[in-house]
């Protein structure tokens, strides 16, 4: 199994952030959703998230919502969402799964990491539960070796984010904007302070913990901006978006995400 | 009955495992300042006077409690109606709002957001933002919006903005999921006026705090008047907050039944239908553990009821725990039912209720009916009215093939 972690401390030893791709599983179809995540790997994104589509997604924005709605009406289950990382963890890149709760705590907590370890996930990034109510989780995924990553905003308490970067593994994500996913045409300026925020409140014994930002990058220059920064730029809606603008060409659809992907691994690289 | 913990722990928490705070960290900040002020206010004498004498003075409580003498006679028992519905908006939800409403003006907020169904909420929201000068901004779902445009209308000229929501199933649900994304991004000076007992810690135990006046008035009213306790309380329950409402001030009264009526639709056996107590399992929505309407991944079922204002796969998490404990009792109740007790009420008392009431009332009476079988004439049952019917009109005009002067089929209500 492969931490999250060996990314980020690969990427570290090269002196650069790491880029993590988001997509839905099962958008635009199961086997569509792992064609275009390996095109993601191969095209240089060091880590995915496979996103787990439900049906009330508070956390994300209409391209997100759009992607997941056509997963969903697709008829994805949580079992396919499961093939579609062991299918992308065989690359051999971390692979975690993006979920709200429900659907985790629906199929069995305890279950649910078994499988997800089974299959070569790395472990979770749980947008709608924290630490303090997410215990159930963090047994889970500490009997299985897998990543928890919480998330913390800009709106956290110093004493949050001490809480919550010492219940991650993996990495911690930190939403760079007070709001929903969505590509954005500016970045945050409340990120910078926020990481800065974060690492200084890390647990300092062991590894440091990487941090991610996410929400809002679109391009290889945004994320030249975040990675002088942050140790991760994780982008989503845009990846979503270059699907759904080729939704009637499939190849056409890997190919701008091959060339978006390209763009944001060479931003991630500018220093 | 041995002492029980009715409310929530700090954490949120009903009994070992209902409730919670299942949300966003960008929204934990809000819900901490949230959960100060309420706690600040509830127990500030000045604040509870200040929302008494709103509630009393502009809003109309408290609120009578009515003897319905013809409809007790047709059962065999007596019916007490507390008339939520002739509150100034015409139903409970206005104690809620403005409960909130000024706990946003104490925190220096200067906009509030809102969800809502059948629009009752909405137009609640909008007239407390009136009231007290905030802007106003109301999520609903596309498809309530065309069900409901009168009050759209309403809230329209109360000074709110509207925003129709086509996601998802275009319904309450995802009303709540666009204001929830609506909070994210604006949570600095924005207060989100939830419309039910439901949602993250502290909204079920907060929304309680505002509507509990419901039954502490309904318990002394009844003492006064009657000099006994009832025997059975009753209220219709979708999010679950005028129940709620009702409920508390019975819950150390174990001489007291609590009944919930849930929204039966066309029948629990159908699958069309939105009893969440009584046909769904234990699951997250909405930032609270809580029986949800789901299938076997978790994903959240589509609901139904001809009620718009019951029409939602979850339901607060403290009536979770009743249930769980047995307190209180959740039967569903029918469209069908629902819409004879609606015409029964008219008929009988010259009271349209909302059709969320009229599924209380439709229940009530078959409790009653057996409670006059063990106890006589003296079986006392108590139902919340929690809204007037005059939203439902429409809904009632194409059920009972109204409208035309000639032909009209409501004598079906039996009693």
């Amino acid at each position: 199994m492969s931490s999250a972690t060996t990314a980020f401390e690969k990427c570290r030893a090269e002196g650069r952030a790491a880029l993590v791709g988001y997509l839905p599983a099962g958008f635009p179809t199961v086997d569509g959703s792992i064609e275009a995540m390996k095109a993601m790997v191969d095209a240089g994104c060091d880590v995915i998230e496979v996103g787990l589509p439900y049906s009330d997604p508070v956390m994300d924005g209409p391209t997100i919502q759009a992607a997941a709605q056509q997963a969903l009406e697709g008829g994805i289950r949580t079992r396919d969402v499961l093939r579609v990382v062991e299918a992308v963890a065989g690359t051999g890149v971390p692979t975690l799964v993006m979920t709200y709760w429900n659907p985790i705590e629906r199929y069995g907590v305890e279950t649910f990491a078994a499988d997800l370890a089974g299959a070569g996930g790395a472990g979770l990034i749980t947008p709608d539960i924290t630490p303090d109510f997410g215990q159930d989780w963090i047994a889970a995924a500490d009997a299985h070796d897998l990543d928890k990553v919480f998330l913390v905003a800009p709106s956290s308490t110093d004493a949050r984010i001490a809480m919550t970067t010492a219940a991650c593994r993996g990495f911690v994500y930190a939403t760079a904007v007070m709001g929903v996913t969505g590509a954005r045409t500016t970045t945050s300026d409340l990120a910078g302070p926020l990481v800065s925020r974060t690492r200084a409140l890390s647990p300092s014994e062991g590894a440091d913990l990487p941090v991610g930002v996410g929400l809002g990058v679109s391009n290889g220059d945004q994320a030249a901006e975040v990675a002088s920064y942050a140790d991760g730029v994780i982008v989503g809606s845009a990846f979503v978006r270059a699907l759904l603008d080729h939704a009637d060409d499939p190849s056409a659809g890997i190919a701008a995400l091959r060339t978006l992907t390209e763009d944001l691994a060479e931003g991630v690289r500018r220093a | 009955m041995s002492v029980q913990q009715w409310d929530a722990d700090e954490h949120g928490w009903f009994g070992d495992s209902w409730g919670g705070r299942f949300m966003p960290e960008a929204l934990v900040a809000a819900l901490d300042e949230l959960t100060d002020a309420w706690q600040t206010a509830m127990a500030d004498p000045g604040f509870v006077a200040e929302f008494e004498a709103i509630c009393r003075d502009y809003a109309g409580t408290p609120s009578r409690l009515y003897h319905a003498e013809r409809l007790s006679e047709k059962v065999g028992a007596r019916i007490l109606l507390k008339r939520e519905d002739l509150n100034h908006t015409g139903a409970h939800k206005v104690r809620n709002v403005l409960g909130q409403a000024l706990l946003t003006r104490k925190m220096g907020k200067t906009r509030v957001i809102a969800e809502t169904g059948a629009g009752q909420h909405g137009v609640a929201s909008a007239t407390a933002a009136a009231y007290f000068g905030l802007d106003c901004t109301v999520y609903m779902g596309a498809v309530d919006t065309r069900r409901q445009a009168l009050n759209v209308a309403r809230m329209q000229l109360l000074g709110a903005k509207v925003i129709p929501v086509e996601s998802g199933s275009a319904t309450l649900k995802d009303a709540i999921n666009e204001a929830l994304r609506d909070w994210v991004a604006s949570v600095d000076h924005t207060a989100y006026l939830f419309g039910t007992a439901a949602g993250p810690h502290p909204f079920p135990s907060m929304v309680r705090d505002f509507t509990r006046g419901i039954g502490d008035e309904a318990r002394a009213q009844c003492l006064e008047q009657y000099g006994v306790l009832p025997d059975a309380v009753a209220a219709c329950v979708g999010g679950g907050s005028n129940a709620i409402g009702l409920f508390t001030a019975f819950l150390d009264d174990p001489e007291v039944a609590i009944y919930g009526f849930e929204p039966g639709g066309d029948g629990v056996e159908t699958g069309r239908h939105a009893a969440t107590i009584h046909a769904g399992e234990s699951g997250v929505l909405h930032g609270a553990r809580t029986y949800v309407l789901q299938d076997e991944d978790g994903q959240t079922i589509e609901s139904h009821s001809i009620s718009a204002g019951l029409d939602y796969p979850g339901v607060g998490p403290q009536h979770a725990h009743l249930a769980q404990t047995g307190r209180a009792a959740y039967i569903p109740v029918t469209d069908a039912e629902a819409m004879d007790a609606l015409a029964l009420l008219a008929r009988t008392e010259g009271i349209i209720p909302a059709i969320e009431s009229a599924h209380a009332v439709a229940g009530a009476l078959d409790v009653a009916r057996k409670l006059a079988e063990e106890k006589g004439p003296d079986a006392t049952v108590l139902i919340n009215l929690s809204g007037r019917g005059d939203k439902d009109m429409g809904t009632a005009i194409e059920w009972f093939g109204l409208g035309d002067a000639e032909a009209d089929d409501t004598d079906g209500g039996q009693a």
